[in-house]
């Protein structure tokens, strides 16, 4: 047995939660959001930050430094958090209420489509954790979170893809009249849309990215990053990979689907960070079956009806479809 | 508004217009013409059922007037069965999710100490949302943040949708309760207008910065007798002979000049 152990892959493990998803090597920037929201809000003083003790794992400590008298910290109670935020909401301040995504939605389900989005308040809700972003296992992961956000009439839903989606989405989610839950990435935060030329966050927009006559990925979050390294492996195989990014998940930009799946590839593929059931994937089958556009394939690539392991996140990724290589050899397979 | 309906929240919101007279004849400082003034005072009612109560309290305060009446319950109503924010003038919050008041009275409680408006928030609330676990995270974050703006109204009718509310979940000792968590308490007879008006005057004195609760021990019914004494149901049916014996009742035995 020793003897073998030498020529097996070392073993991952599994690494703090804060770690970031940046591949080795890769463009970041650091705290895209919270740096964003101190620019913001220092010409906007009806900006406030609460918190249900993570702003420091949520970027928003640098808020909390920049204004400390706009800084309120809920303690680790979500229902507060969301509760207080809407009544801040109706005393005409724009809150901002950052937690992790499982506990934002899954615990504070009912304050947010009771006290927030019934009255259309105008409380914006950054969550971090998205999907598969930690190795902590189904009570971290928050793979199901756009399904239950997506049932709430009238939120508007975000799932930046990089440091520049999430910069460029703070100002505009800030001026958006109404109730939004964005997804956040911290930490040290992948740079990738800057290198698309005239690329330009806008709220309720999607954008293609790069065009390719073989298939069609639309995709949202860091699956487009994912979606943008595998149409530079498949154009090494001569296959051509489109890329629609569709940040803003409520409302579905509908129009710009219906034109990029129009062009007749031989698949598309919707590729998110979160479970087939009730994200962007049936948001986007449902948008073309409603208009009578039938692609010739369709796969979902999202992440599996089931709760997922704990353990490392590249293992993770491969495990579930989500990887460079595995999202690659998916679409592959099909095409062959 | 009962009469029209044929039932309702008819014992709550009796036991309950004491507090409600109290508040709006005495204590809130509104302008009944302007139901979004800046500087009212903020009345959440975070037991959105009592709505048959606070309308009437609304209409006594002139914010809304009595000849919408009898349109509650009816479609397309200004008044709907469980109250609404977005239906009706003078309603801070859409309650009946039980356990929401107090969360929502924190933040605005916060955001008007930011402003620098010296309102008051007032959440009403029922002992059954005791039960609920957002009603303590509100109640260790207003003591924390030091929220003397902040004072909560608790209806102790002890009874619940599946019976009394110490049997569906046992609540006491209340005072004790909420003096741990950091609050001013009082405790009064709901029913005793006196009582309840020195309780007001004393929440609203304090300079501690220490939000208020006052906890009103009501009966269900209250004023009149054939329902004070009915079995306690949480929703009393009403016969159609039964409203005028009632009113008739209650116009008897009308306070003189306690809010005067």
């Amino acid at each position: 047995m020793s003897s073998t152990t030498a020529e097996k892959k070392p073993r991952l493990t599994t690494s703090a939660m804060i770690a970031s998803i940046a591949s080795e090597g890769q463009k970041v920037q650091a705290a895209p959001f919270g740096k964003a929201l101190v620019e913001y809000a220092a010409s906007h003083p009806e900006v406030v930050g609460l918190t249900a003790d993570l702003a420091k794992y949520t970027d928003l400590h640098l808020f909390a430094q920049a204004y400390p008298e706009r800084f309120f910290q809920m303690g680790m109670a979500e229902q507060l958090l969301m509760g207080a935020a809407g009544g801040m909401a109706k005393e005409g301040l724009v809150p901002f209420a950052t937690t992790y995504a499982v506990f934002g939605t899954r615990r504070a389900y009912d304050f947010i489509h009771q006290v927030i989005a019934e009255e259309n308040l105008n409380v914006k809700i950054c969550c971090a954790l998205p999907g598969l972003t930690t190795g902590y296992g189904p009570s971290h992961q928050a793979t199901e979170d756009l399904a239950m956000m997506r049932g709430i009439p009238g939120l508007t839903i975000v799932d930046p893809c990089d440091a520049l989606d999430i910069a460029q989405a703070v100002p505009q989610i800030a001026a958006h009249k109404g109730p939004v839950y964005m997804r956040l990435l911290r930490g040290q935060v992948p740079m990738v849309l800057d290198e698309i030329e005239g690329y330009r966050f806008e709220l309720g927009k999607a954008k293609l990215l790069r065009d390719g006559g073989d298939v069609l990925v639309i995709s949202s979050g860091i699956l487009t990053m994912r979606a943008l390294e595998v149409a530079q492996d498949l154009a090494a195989d001569n296959v051509g990979v489109a890329v629609l990014h569709c940040p803003t998940i409520k409302p579905l930009d509908e129009a710009a689907i219906l034109e990029a799946v129009r062009y007749k590839h031989r698949l598309v593929v919707v590729a998110e960070n979160h479970s087939v059931i009730g994200g962007l994937g049936e948001a986007v089958a449902s948008t073309l079956l409603r208009h009578r556009v039938q692609p010739a394939g369709f796969l979902l690539a999202g992440l599996p009806d089931a709760f997922l392991d704990a353990g490392a996140l590249p293992t993770l990724h491969d495990r579930y479809g989500i990887s460079r290589s595995v999202l690659g050899a998916r679409i592959k397979a099909w095409l062959a | 508004m009962g009469e029209v309906q044929g039932q309702g929240y008819i014992g709550q919101a009796l036991g309950w217009a004491d507090v409600l007279a109290v508040a709006y004849g005495h204590a809130l400082k509104l302008r009944p013409a302007d139901p979004e003034w800046e500087g009212r005072d903020r009345f959440l009612l975070s037991h959105g059922h009592y709505a048959i109560a606070h309308y009437a309290a609304l209409i006594e305060a002139g914010v809304i007037p009595e000849s919408e009446l009898d349109s509650y319950g009816s479609d397309d109503s200004r008044l709907p069965m469980s109250g609404m924010a977005t239906y009706t003038p003078g309603m801070e919050m859409s309650g009946g999710s039980l356990g929401q008041g107090l969360v929502i009275g924190v933040g605005m409680a916060l955001a008007l100490r930011l402003k620098g408006n010296p309102a008051f928030v007032y959440n009403s609330m029922s002992d059954g949302e005791l039960d609920e676990g957002s009603t303590w995270e509100a109640a260790m974050g207003a003591a924390h943040h030091g929220l003397g703006n902040l004072i909560c109204l608790v209806d102790i009718n002890n009874q619940q949708a599946d019976g009394p509310s110490g049997k569906v979940m046992g609540f006491e000792p209340l005072h004790d309760k909420w003096a741990a968590f950091g609050w001013h308490v009082q405790r009064v007879d709901g029913n005793d207008l006196p009582a309840v008006l020195a309780a007001f005057d004393t929440a609203r004195a304090l300079t501690e910065a220490k939000p208020r609760v006052i906890l009103c021990d009501t009966l269900m019914g209250k004023g009149v007798p054939f329902l004070e004494q009915r079995e306690k149901n949480h929703f009393i049916r009403v016969d159609p002979p039964e409203w005028q014996q009632a009113l008739a009742i209650l116009d008897q035995n009308q306070p003189q000049g306690a809010l005067a």
